[in-house]
């Protein structure tokens, strides 16, 4: 393939373009509004308060149980597909033995 | 690099000779936008004052409702007598001709957008006049971002079933940070307490967002059209 | 070939099965995080599957480029799958992460930068395959191109949170685990280790439909001469 003409004058072009988008965006970014001073890590705790365990924990087994069941069916969804294309398969070589 | 841009000149010249024959699309996608517009305000002005924010977001969003429609359109009119077929086959380079339609939509675009602007600051009592030449500078970024991602979505599904309805579904998600940036920094721009250095900052997104997608539709054109 | 790849298969299958049977010890095991407590633990399970989505993503990018320039068609069959696999992937990430902001937030949903962008990846990997199933022949290219477009759209995602600051917790919080919390950083490895383990037993699956389908194809293109 070769290289069309307009290809070295649109790097150069963008290049510039990014250069002065990231010039005009880095000087306004301290001023965007903030809703909430984002985490950085994750602090470990060794107890958890009373309060808290019980309300987290259908959430958390619901999570996973998601995930499961997503596995599940895309894996359900591929056997599917598989059989029908197999059973094609087998046909057109049958086919092709009785001719 | 002369001939590619004349040919992008030659190819939105045609279109334009086109478009002032019969006004066709102009005047329906405006129509469409206003109508856009006024169904809006019905919702959300009420008592003669908006809802904090709708000006901005209905803004952009009879853009993207008006621009879908007007790509849709314009690529149809290519489907009659194969012109399209016609015009990839001419000895030029592609990516010339996804240019000069971009040129072409981007003209409509701007056209339907100052009779938006002004609908909305009718309707809404919207402060769209504030900041002019910040309001133009993301109008313009948005508009060529939206149109880059358009012409070549609109131009691929050209000989697709399901092209009407696959359009937007390609479309919208490809470009929400457009719509994203263009909002946010429509709404940075009015409101009591304008934030100019957050307007901006979206424009300069936004400029980008043009820049690297202006350069992949260019890329891609040749060989998302060659079957 | 067939047989090595059906024993390197079967072997990925296990290796998959018992990762994720000893994930869930590892994660009862790990310490509790401390503004978030239980609920946190999603994250054992969030995070590898939206690196799994933004793999799949970065495959079904580069395979799709590689078969619009080059025209191969196995580039083609790759890139159906890994786009199918980012869908799937990206589904556990978005409604796994809805059930951990409930609890830490408030709200299941933000319109902050990464939730939305990640949201937009999704559809446009959803919209991938539906413009495969319902486009009609001579979709494939035009599926391609959307894939550039979408993987394109990735550093958007990911700079933006990071620029854009907002509740989401920063990327830098997965580098700074071994030394700020050690009995968290070994089951986070498994988990991503499990789910890697995971999508290559997927990919190979699901390419082996592709490549019988292409059969398929190949014998009536050949019937039909």
């Amino acid at each position: 393939m070769t290289r069309p003409s307009w290809l070295p004058t649109m790097i150069a072009g963008v290049g510039l373009i990014l250069v002065v988008s990231i010039m005009m965006g880095g000087a306004s970014l301290d001023a965007s509004s903030q809703i909430q001073p984002a985490q950085d890590e994750f602090i470990p705790l060794e107890q958890v308060p009373p309060g808290d365990q019980l309300p987290a924990a259908p959430l958390l087994v619901a999570a996973y149980i998601l995930i499961w069941l997503a596995v599940l069916v895309y894996v359900w969804s591929i056997w599917r597909r598989m059989m029908t294309v197999e059973r094609e398969l087998a046909i057109m070589a049958k086919s092709g033995e009785d001719q | 690099m002369r001939r590619f841009f004349q040919v992008a000149w030659l190819v939105m010249r045609k279109d334009l000779r086109v478009e002032t024959r019969s006004w066709e699309m102009v005047s329906t996608t405006l129509f469409f936008a206003v109508s856009c517009v006024l169904v809006f305000s019905f919702a959300f002005v009420r008592g003669g004052r908006a809802i904090e924010g709708a000006a901005s977001g209905i803004l952009w969003i009879a853009v993207a409702f008006s621009g879908t429609l007007a790509l849709g359109r314009a690529f149809e009119r290519e489907r009659y007598q194969d012109a399209m077929r016609a015009l990839l086959m001419a000895p030029v380079e592609r990516s010339a001709i996804y240019l000069g339609k971009l040129l072409g939509i981007v003209l409509l675009m701007a056209t339907v957008e100052v009779v938006v602007v002004v609908a909305i600051v009718f309707t809404f009592r919207a402060p769209l006049f504030a900041y002019p030449g910040y309001l133009a500078a993301l109008l313009a970024t948005g508009t060529v971002g939206f149109a880059t991602v358009g012409t070549l979505f609109a131009a691929m599904l050209l000989r697709t079933r399901s092209r009407g309805v696959l359009l937007p579904i390609l479309l919208y998600p490809v470009t929400f940070p457009v719509l994203i940036a263009g909002v946010g920094g429509t709404v940075a721009l009015m409101g009591a307490d304008p934030n100019l250095d957050l307007a901006r900052f979206w424009t300069a997104l936004l400029l980008f967002f043009d820049a690297v997608f202006l350069t992949l539709a260019l890329w891609t054109f040749e060989p998302v059209m060659t079957e | 070939m067939m047989a090595m790849s059906a024993r390197l298969f079967s072997g990925l299958l296990a290796v998959a099965a018992i990762m994720f049977v000893g994930a869930p010890i590892l994660i009862v095991g790990a310490p509790y995080e401390s503004t978030m407590g239980l609920i946190q633990k999603i994250f054992y399970f969030h995070v590898p599957s939206w690196i799994a989505m933004f793999l799949a993503v970065f495959i079904c990018g580069v395979s799709s480029a590689v078969y619009l320039f080059r025209g191969k068609a196995s580039a083609d069959r790759l890139a159906a799958t890994a786009a199918e696999l980012a869908v799937l992937f990206g589904l556990m990430g978005l409604t796994t992460g809805p059930l951990w902001a409930i609890k830490a937030w408030g709200v299941w949903w933000q319109w902050d930068a990464r939730l939305t962008m990640a949201l937009i990846l999704e559809l446009i990997f959803i919209a991938y395959i539906m413009l495969r199933a319902y486009g009609g022949p001579g979709s494939e290219k035009l599926a391609a191109g959307l894939a550039l477009f979408g993987m394109a759209n990735v550093p958007f995602v990911y700079i933006s949170v990071n620029v854009w600051r907002t509740i989401h917790p920063t990327t830098d919080v997965l580098p700074n685990l071994s030394a700020s919390a050690p009995g968290m950083f070994w089951p986070i490895v498994w988990c991503f280790l499990a789910f890697l383990v995971l999508f290559g037993v997927l990919l190979m699956a699901r390419m082996r439909l592709e490549a019988l389908r292409a059969r398929i194809d190949a014998i009536h293109l050949a019937l039909e001469a």
